[in-house]
Parts: C-alpha cells; structure tokens; sequence
C-alpha cells in the first residue's frame, strides 16, 4: 500500500480522469433515475445561472482588486457589446492594470 | 443521421455548436499555456501533459493537481489527486444534471460519449443555445468535441511556450473563469432573469468559500439557487 509505484504519473493521471469521467456523466444518469415533477424542473432550469454564480463570485471576490474591477468590467462589456471575445479581452487587460498597478 | 423522433441530431447543429465555442480558443490556449507551463516545472513528460489534457481535460482540476504532483508516487498519493480531481469537478455532476430536462430523449449511445468530453465552456454554450429555445443536439456534440480537441491542440504550445508566461498572475490569467463565465452568464440573465436563484447562489457560496476549505463553494451554492428555485414557486405556477 504504501510502496513506491513505477509510472506513478501515469496512476495518477488515470485516476483523475476515471472520476472526472463519473462525475461527467453521474448527474446525468442520476437525474433519469428519478420523475422529473415540477419543482425538480424548476431547480434544474435554475442550475446553469446558480453555476455560473456559485463559481464566479467567490473566485472574484478572492481575486483581490483585480477581481473586483475585472469582473464588473467582463459583466459590463459583455452587456453593452454582446461578444464574448471582447468582454474576455477587456477582462484580462483590466486584471493586467490593476496588478500592473501593484495590487 | 436523427437520433431520436424528438430531439434533432443534424450536422449543421454541430458546425453551430462549433461556431458558438470559437470565442473560447484564444482563453483555452492561455490557460493552456499557465498549465503547460506547470507540467512542464513539475517534471512531466510532454507526452504526460497531453495525456493529461486528453483524457482529464478539466483545466482548474488540472491545475490544482498539478500544484500537488509530485516526483515518487504511493497509492495514498493517488487516491489524494483523484480526490481533489473529484472536489474541483463536482460540478460536472450539476452541469449534467442540468442537461437531462433538454437531451433525455436523445440515445445513450449518443449523449454519453458527448459528456464524456464536455467541458465548462461547451457546457455553457450549449446551455445557453437551450436557454434561447435551440433543442438540437448537434450543438453539444460538435461544442464538446472541439473544445476537447481544443484543449488537446493547447496543450502543444501550451508544453514549449508555457515557460515564457512566467507570471501567469500578473495578466490575471488565474481569473479566466471568473471572465469566461461572466461573459456566458450575462446573455443568459439577460433573457431569463433569474435573479433570486443567483442571488441566493452567490452568497451562500460566496460565504461557503470562506468557511470550508477547497472548492465545496461551487456545490453548496449552486445547490442553495437550484433549491430555492424549486421551492419559491413564482406567482401563477403550480
């Protein structure tokens, strides 16, 4: 158990993929498993915004200044421009200033 | 080339997916290069790398682990990487949940092998494109398949060029989840407005995030929203 393994990246790649490979396809299956009522309907239509939120404002919120200007600034581009790229662009170059800055 | 007598599967489905993912490659390619860059200071083989970003291909996964890799490996050691794997791509169980309500008409054989490859930017383009009433079942597959292609392609560049972004932190590249997403989540709040499910997302997992260690802040919140959705039945619904 606690012997060193040959080809130890190669194990550890491996099991990293198999269970990302479950999780892919876990919630999936788990959904067909059960009826699919009203309110599970609702929960699962809010899902993708409650991502999308649960990911972005922490790591936001923990980037420091650059996140706290860069996200905004992604948000508010994307809104007047509608293209992802230059909200991407605008993202970067207002993270890049702020650290630039020294923050 | 239908699957299914509800759910189309056309081609002209998957070139649409594709075009819609196009905005993604140049982040991709970045982050490419930070992990490349990684990979390459932690001593993996350029033929690991792209293993690594074939067969995994979650790039915040990746990333995580490769800041714990190490040069001698015990059975613990991998049960610790294919644990903090599992952690950072929890959410992949929420994103594929999320999907059932659209594909659940479309064969197995079909979906399946698409989510095998999905990854966070074809997950939200594909979901957006349902969000605006497209059922077509093209759009995820051709959206997985070329980003993961993507990411493969990134991970090349990404190996021999990834020494030259030193400092990945400086260009706010640690952020690029944070840019990729919003971009995503603003169309979509846009025509949905669902305001209360974010909301009540963002804080609990803003708060999670400083309480529990790791990545436990994505499930909490986004089962926090998902749940207050369900159960805050808007006027006029049953």
């Amino acid at each position: 158990m606690n012997g060193e393994l040959h080809n130890g990246h190669l194990y550890a790649i491996a099991a990293m993929a198999v269970v990302t490979l479950l999780l892919r396809i876990g919630g999936y299956w788990l959904i067909g498993r059960v009826p699919l009522t009203a309110r599970l309907r609702r929960g699962l239509e809010a899902l993708p915004v409650a991502i999308f939120a649960a990911s972005v404002l922490p790591l936001a919120v923990k980037g420091g200044p650059a996140g706290w200007i860069a996200g905004p600034v992604v948000a508010a581009t994307m809104y007047l421009s509608g293209k992802e790229i230059l909200a991407l662009a605008a993202g970067i170059a207002a993270a890049s200033f702020v650290r630039g800055m020294g923050f | 080339m239908s699957a299914t007598n509800t759910i189309p599967f056309t081609l002209s489905g998957v070139r649409h997916g594709v075009k819609l993912c196009v905005p993604f490659v140049p982040g991709y390619f970045l982050f490419g290069a930070a992990i490349g860059a990684l990979a390459a200071q932690k001593g993996l083989t350029f033929g690991e790398a792209l293993l690594m970003n074939a067969i995994v291909c979650a790039a915040a996964s990746q990333m995580v682990a490769l800041e714990m890799w190490r040069a001698d490996w015990t059975w613990m050691h991998v049960a610790a990487v294919a644990g903090v794997a599992a952690m950072v791509n929890l959410r992949f169980v929420l994103s594929g949940a999320s999907l059932r309500p659209w594909l659940s008409p479309v064969r197995a054989g079909f979906v399946y092998p698409a989510l095998g490859v999905l990854t966070d930017g074809a997950w939200a383009a594909s979901i957006r494109y349902n969000a605006e009433g497209g059922r077509d079942f093209g759009v995820l597959a051709g959206s997985s398949v070329f980003l993961w292609l993507t990411w493969i392609s990134a991970g090349v560049p990404g190996y021999w060029l990834g020494a030259l972004v030193t400092n990945p932190h400086a260009f706010g590249l640690d952020l690029l989840i944070v840019f990729t997403f919003t971009a995503t989540l603003v169309p979509i709040l846009k025509r949905t407005r669902q305001f209360m499910p974010l909301a009540v997302s963002g804080f609990v997992a803003v708060a999670v995030s400083y309480l529990a260690p790791g990545y436990w802040f994505i499930a909490a919140g986004a089962i926090a929203g998902a749940l207050a959705a369900a159960f805050w039945t808007p006027k006029g619904a049953s």
